[in-house]
């Protein structure tokens, strides 16, 4: 059983077509990258699987379950948590507040417990808290905690946004390009970053980056979009050598 | 009214901080109950009846601010949500008697005539109804967003006050309600006032509130997050109109005449201008902006009048008063566009730490500052 599958999904805007038939496994545990141009239609694609667009045509599975058309609150309900390309916090809130947020989505009190503080609200508040309490000090956010959030230095706050997205508990993280803007040494400590999360939250990650190192070193896999057709796939080795990726980076080798 | 100091000193040091912030708020609850009382013998019946407007538009605002200031949602349907209020509540605490002088120009609807509830019980059906149209709307309206919804809100609030016009059974049409019975007092009011206060303030403190505030931040990373926008919303709106359904109750009962007219878009401009001087996204922003905008009204009064600047002799303009809310608006837009507290709180600690910072230039504050 896959954990993530996608089944040839398009996307047309119009007369646009700006995904076609994408199929995509993620298999549990894996680092799976893709890539392509600028406009190749990566971010279309990770918005489709989230559920901010709606395929025009095709399916997206969560464990077998199909999940095509949910809202982005139901598919990040049953696991699956995302980053953004440009950093999305609540830019006015402070570090804390950003990731208690992302609790309230397992919240089973109801309104009226929560506003007078009933004992069973009390107990999640308590929960909530010690657990985005120990989240941000596993990503080392903690003494940031009553910042606001758009203080921060730009490399945490896409630490901070990774932050978020984990208290939602997912099972499948989806990364946006994670280093974009960043520097080379900012862009090592990522790498190194991402795949200790793997580990420590028992993930399966699905990437999208531009910087190859990143991307050669830490996934298993790689897919390369190329104005919305999938160009190739397979191992960074493969990826490296493959003409076709070449030829969309860097353009063919014309008559000029 | 009691806040979170920024740096965690001694778990201890905490409490004592904590306690101490309980204990003022105590002892000036205990001074506003004394005023209250001093102000029910004492004051005239003027007096007493700005009190209760500055009391009914702190409900007012605070219900506001909630919508559009916490939620991020820009609603301009308040004033609807208000009439709906006041005429369940006046329908409901008229006796038959005044009900039957009323409609003169074509009989109560006999169910209605005989229906009569005490106030309290009245203002939270008021509320309550007002609630139940905000739910109506609010599940066309709220998938618009900015400007749009803005449109959409005034058009319902509108088309409230346009039915309410036109049923002439239930509201008595265009003539309205004259003599329904005072029943709001400052007790009522300040009550209310009081109670709406702590209510949107645990509110706001708890999850839901935090999401709420995820929403004005982002929508889409809100979403993202597992927050359901639609039922936040939703809850939002409609908490807000169900405080905005008990505040109208207030007004209605404490003006002893309502008609349509008492509640077109300028109603809602004048909360609208309650929440943005006293801060979007603050709760003791709008009740000091409420009373000081109250009051400044009744204040201001002398500029309907004709008066003399010494050089010039300024005729008596009705309504020249406005204007000068209109030049503060202004100044606010343009230049303190976050009010008068933004999105911070009044804090025990900020007050104590302002005072001791003015007694002892050079000494370090206790925390780095209460308001955040």
């Amino acid at each position: 059983m896959a954990h993530l599958k996608i089944d040839s999904i398009t996307k047309q805007f119009g007369g646009l077509t700006a995904v076609k038939d994408f199929c995509l496994e993620l298999q549990e545990g894996e680092i799976i990258a893709l890539i392509g141009p600028n406009g190749a239609g990566k971010t279309t694609a990770f918005n489709m699987i989230t559920g901010v667009y709606a395929p025009t045509s095709g399916k997206v599975y969560f464990k077998d379950r199909e999940i095509t058309g949910l809202r982005p609150y139901q598919i990040t309900k049953l696991g699956i948590a995302r980053t953004f390309q440009n950093i999305r916090l609540f830019k006015e809130l402070n570090v804390l507040d950003n990731v208690l947020i992302a609790n309230h989505l397992h919240l089973k009190s109801n309104l009226f417990e929560a506003v007078f503080n009933l004992p069973r609200y009390r107990k999640e508040d308590r929960e909530m808290l010690d657990k985005s309490l120990s989240l941000l000090e596993k990503l080392g956010l903690a003494d940031l905690r009553n910042e606001k959030s758009s203080s921060l230095p730009y490399g945490q706050q896409r630490r901070l946004e990774i932050a978020r997205a984990l208290a939602t508990n997912p099972e499948i993280l989806l990364l946006d390009e994670p280093a974009a803007g960043m520097n080379p040494k900012e862009t090592e400590v990522l790498t190194e970053f991402i795949g200790q999360l793997r580990h420590d939250f028992d993930l399966s990650i699905f990437m999208i980056e531009h910087h190859m190192d990143v991307v050669m070193e830490i996934s298993e896999r790689i897919y390369v979009l190329d104005y919305g057709i999938t160009i190739a796939q397979g191992s960074p080795y493969e990826i490296q050598n493959n003409e076709r990726v070449i030829e969309a980076y860097l353009g063919v080798n014309g008559d000029a | 009214m009691k806040s979170k100091s920024l740096n965690q000193p001694s778990a201890s040091l905490l409490d004592k901080l904590k306690e101490r912030n309980v204990r003022l708020t105590l002892i000036s609850i205990l001074f506003l109950c004394l005023f209250l009382n001093y102000a029910d013998k004492n004051f005239n019946a003027y007096q007493v009846r700005v009190l209760n407007l500055c009391a009914i538009y702190t409900v007012l605002g605070l219900s506001m601010n909630l919508i559009n200031g916490f939620t991020g949602l820009f609603s301009l349907g308040h004033a609807g949500f208000m009439a709906v209020g006041a005429y369940t509540c006046a329908l409901l605490t008229m006796p038959v008697a005044v009900k039957d002088q009323n409609f003169f120009l074509a009989p109560i609807n006999e169910a209605l005539r005989t229906l009569i509830l005490p106030f309290p019980a009245a203002l939270l059906v008021g509320g309550l109804f007002a609630a139940l149209i905000a739910f109506l709307i609010g599940a066309p309206v709220l998938r618009l967003k900015g400007d749009y919804l803005g449109i959409a809100t005034l058009g319902f609030a509108e088309i409230i006050r346009i039915v309410i016009t036109n049923l002439q059974t239930i509201t008595n049409g265009a003539i309205g309600f004259k003599g329904i019975p005072a029943k709001t007092n400052l007790w009522w009011s300040f009550g209310i006032a009081a109670f709406t206060t702590i209510f949107l303030f645990w509110l706001i403190r708890s999850s839901y509130g935090r999401a709420l505030k995820a929403i004005r931040e982002d929508e889409i990373a809100a979403e993202a997050m597992g927050i359901s926008l639609f039922k936040h919303k939703v809850l939002s709106f409609v908490i807000g109109a169900f405080f905005a359904g008990v505040g109208g109750g207030l007004l209605g009962n404490l003006l002893g005449a309502i008609n349509p007219l008492l509640f077109r878009f300028t109603l809602t401009f004048n909360i609208l201008l309650i929440i943005v001087l006293g801060g979007m996204g603050s709760i003791t922003g709008s009740i000091i902006s409420a009373f000081v905008v109250t009051i400044g009204q009744e204040a201001l009064r002398f500029l309907d009048q004709p008066f003399s600047l010494g050089f010039i002799q300024v005729p008596g303009i009705s309504g020249l008063r406005m204007v000068v809310f209109s030049a503060l608006l202004m100044l606010v837009v343009l230049f303190f566009s976050r009010g008068l507290m933004g999105t911070n709180e009044f804090s025990w600690d900020y007050i104590i730490n302002f005072f001791k910072k003015l007694s002892k230039p050079s000494g370090k504050p206790l925390s780095k500052g209460g308001i955040k």
